[in-house]
């Protein structure tokens, strides 16, 4: 009965949706106020009603409600219950009413947060939520119901994918939607300002926040599908050019490239039309991301869902909003004239040139994961692309980013000299040049990478550092430092995401230059060495967990003779989803991961056992999260804050 | 699903790559087989390489590469053997040949394309000096510099 409930709650979500489509959007062109105000309660009663229907759906999972066929399919009683939850989005069905419900969420939250924007802005940008709203609940209901029953209840489920059983992997959609969705509404305040036909400071300003916000989950999201692959997939890759990874790359690097456009255009009105178009572009990649996972054209092994019809589906969806918006776009972006004028050299040429980088980059990842479609499609030549056309095709920009990034932020506005800065830059640029040469001396013929990932890691934290040192004026280090501590937390998110982009370069760089790796088998009881490590095979044993069986291995680390580790690598069988998996024992160090894995037994005796020495690999998270803290730190500013927006608005209509 | 579940069983299991019998004795060469089998993509599986895969197509592949290697091929003429054998679909890093020129020239090109632009619509901006003032706003200055 709750579950017909929560399909009902959907349908009703959905005929809201199509009303809070229209009816504000009308209002807003004929001025009429109460058809405006009906958006507000609309959004909150959608996010109500999708928020009961996916409550209904997890408790279904949670109680392992066999009657429904998403639970069947997906869950099993014996399954610790995290994965029980997790499992309600590790499959289509449900992974769409999660979507569904961020979006419902972001757009309860326009109407939260959104007290200080002009009704009809607000009214549109409601709209336009609710019309994606509108196209996501057609997709669920018509193509991809979770609430389906099943004729006869089994009395057990099939299990969730056990690759998915993992808490990296539990938490790692729901950032992604997060991310991707948060997308949508910088989407619909590009088309609500299309529609309006006016884009200023304030615009920028209410836009940067929801930009901030999803940028900032997409990085979690990454970070996390990143990590779990890391310790997962058992030889400690990191990110593999996988279309899926792809698919969610594209939308951060145009996101990251719209936050910074969006500032030009806050604080010096330019750059106007190209930033509505990177808003565009970003949920049209979010989109496209979506049709890559969901239809599985270009499969990997992350997609679980394949079937056409959906595929079409999502492709009409995009098609649609993609092609409206940019229809939309050249029909009216010449109503969005700039204001400010800035010389050659300056902060925002500095940005022009990052958001160039970006969206090129952007559109390398574009083109190498579509290709071997279009290959196909056009020229009937079967092909892949793979990691070393990205490797070679991609870097490039990153490092000329990371080149750039330093001396653009320390620019200043409408016409930049480096002024005090040039001394300490130059001092920088020697201190990253040297430790490269000390780098490239001390580890005798390897490649280049190493060093060159150092070079521009000092560079780029050392960038950020006296970005902050400058900005902490003159006077003696106490003074400056007082100063510094008293910066808006604006100047510290941007200081600490820089930093954080440097340190994932570095540890990038460090773990593909400098890892060693050993594959040997090894009897129990043998000794051998990796690198400046002594590994020894204690013992292999079996063990039962909660829904698989185990072999584990005990393995010690040593160094110079003294034990600094016990490891016990897994290989796991589940037997109701008949899948072996790995699960590799890291040791954790700052400076470097020891990686072992235990593999089969050898028919002559022994067993195979990898062990990889990972330097620097936390580094590439830890890159990552402090990327995303910089978001977090500048999102808590207090001039992003409500209602300090407001207030100052209020002053300034005041004022004229 | 269930041929799904088939290719994640073979690709995405316990992910063994080189088994420990399959190394080359002498380092060197191994060394090569290993770079070379990154490059090379494994048939049956999604998006892995010979060198990460452990499906039983993969292990052949790279026994295989390494027997051309230690017969005296060259990296580039082991890679043609396994091209003329599997097709171009081996390759993870598609040839700059015919309309695969598209793919490696796209970006350059368009990066060259938004350099351009972008140098030439700062360039074209109004010089950063601020608009002269008004009469008006001339008068109002002059009254507020002489009280």
């Amino acid at each position: 009965m709750l579950i017909e409930l929560a399909h009902f709650t959907l349908i009703l979500a959905f005929a809201i949706a199509i009303c809070q489509t229209f009816v504000p959007l009308i209002g807003a062109h004929k001025g009429w106020r109460g058809w405006m105000a009906m958006a507000e309660p609309a959004a909150v009663s959608q996010f109500l009603l999708v928020g009961f229907s996916f409550a209904v759906l997890t408790w279904a999972f949670i109680v392992s409600d066999f009657s429904v066929e998403l639970v069947f399919a997906n869950s099993h009683t014996d399954k610790p219950m995290l994965y029980k939850i997790s499992g309600v989005w590790g499959n289509h069905e449900g992974s769409m009413l999660l979507w569904l419900l961020i979006l419902a969420l972001f757009g309860a939250c326009a109407v939260w947060f959104g007290s200080n924007l002009p009704d009809t802005l607000r009214a549109r940008v409601l709209a336009v939520q609710a019309s994606i709203s509108v196209a996501f609940y057609a997709f669920i209901l018509f193509t991809s119901n979770p609430f389906t029953r099943m004729t006869f209840a089994p009395l057990n489920g099939r299990d969730l994918n056990p690759l998915l059983q993992d808490p990296g992997l539990a938490f790692h959609p729901p950032f992604l939607y997060l991310g991707y969705v948060g997308l949508s509404m910088t989407f619909s305040f590009a088309v609500a300002a299309l529609i309006e036909g006016r884009v200023d400071a304030a615009w920028g300003r209410w836009v940067r926040p929801w930009t901030l916000a999803a940028w900032m989950f997409l990085t979690i999201g990454i970070a996390l599908g990143s990590w779990w692959a890391y310790y997962e997939l058992g030889w400690g890759g990191f990110w593999f050019w996988d279309p899926v990874e792809n698919a969610s790359f594209m939308p951060w690097l145009i996101s990251a490239a719209l936050l910074h456009s969006a500032i030009v255009v806050e604080k010096r009105e330019t750059l106007k039309s190209w930033t509505v178009l990177l808003a565009i572009l970003a949920f049209g990649f979010s989109l496209l991301g979506t049709f890559i996972v969901r239809s599985g054209v270009l499969t990997s092994v992350h997609a679980f869902a394949n079937d056409p019809e959906r595929g079409v589906f999502i492709l009409l969806i995009l098609t649609f909003f993609l092609g409206g918006a940019l229809t939309l776009f050249a029909a009216r972006a010449n109503v969005l004239q700039s204001k400010g004028a800035f010389g050659t050299v300056s902060r925002e040429s500095a940005l022009v040139l990052n958001n160039i980088l970006l969206a090129v980059a952007a559109f390398v990842v574009f083109i190498g994961t579509i290709w071997p479609l279009v290959a196909e499609l056009a020229f009937g030549r079967v092909m892949s692309v793979g990691p070393p056309f990205f490797d070679a095709s991609f870097s490039p920009f990153m490092i000329a980013l990371a080149i750039v990034l330093p001396l653009g932020s320390l620019l200043a506005w409408k016409r930049g000299r480096f002024g005090r800065a040039r001394g300490p830059l130059a001092a920088l640029a020697a201190v990253a040049a040297a430790a490269a040469a000390l780098a490239f001396a001390v580890q005798t013929g390897r490649s280049a990478l190493g060093p060159v990932g150092l070079a521009l890691g000092i560079w780029v934290v050392g960038g950020a550092a006296l970005d902050l040192w400058m900005r902490g004026g003159r006077g003696g280090p106490a003074d400056r430092l007082r100063r510094i501590m008293q910066l808006p937390r604006a100047d510290w998110g941007k200081a600490v995401a820089h930093g954080g982009m440097g340190i994932t370069i570095f540890g990038v760089a460090g773990i593909l230059a400098w890892q060693v790796e050993d594959i040997r088998v090894a009897n129990i009881g043998e000794t051998f060495d990796v690198g400046a490590y002594q590994v020894t095979l204690q013992d292999v044993r079996e063990e039962a967990g909660p829904n698989y069986q185990s072999t584990l291995a005990d393995i010690t680390i040593a160094r110079n003779g003294r034990d600094i580790a016990v490891l016990s690598p897994e290989k796991r069988f589940y037997p109701v989803a008949r899948m072996p998996t790995t699960e590799a024992a890291i040791r954790n160090g700052i400076l470097r991961d020891i990686y072992v894995v235990i593999g089969d037994p050898q028919a002559q005796g022994g067993w195979a056992v990898r062990t990889y020495i990972k330097p620097f690999a936390n580094w590439i998270w830890g890159g990552a999260i402090l990327m995303a803290l910089g978001g977090l730190l500048s999102l808590s500013d207090r001039r992003l804050r409500i209602g300090v927006g407001a207030a100052k608005q209020a002053r300034s209509v005041a004022a004229e | 699903m269930k041929k799904l579940l088939m290719i994640l069983l073979i690709c995405a299991g316990p992910l063994w790559a080189v088994q420990p019998d399959e190394v080359l004795d002498d380092p060197e060469l191994e060394a090569r087989a290993r770079a070379i089998s990154t490059e090379l993509r494994c048939p049956v599986c999604q998006n892995e390489s010979i060198d990460e895969s452990n499906a039983p197509v993969a292990r052949d592949l790279r026994i295989v590469l390494r027997e051309r290697l230690v017969a005296g091929d060259s990296d580039d003429e082991a890679i043609d053997y396994m091209v003329a054998r599997f097709g171009e679909f081996v390759l993870m890093k598609p040839r700059a040949q015919g309309s695969n020129l598209l793919l490696w020239y796209a970006a350059p090109a368009m990066l060259l394309a938004a350099l351009v632009i972008g140098w030439i619509t700062v360039r074209r901006r109004p010089s950063a000096a601020p608009d002269p003032l008004s009469a008006q706003e001339k008068a109002e200055l002059d009254k507020i510099l002489r009280q």
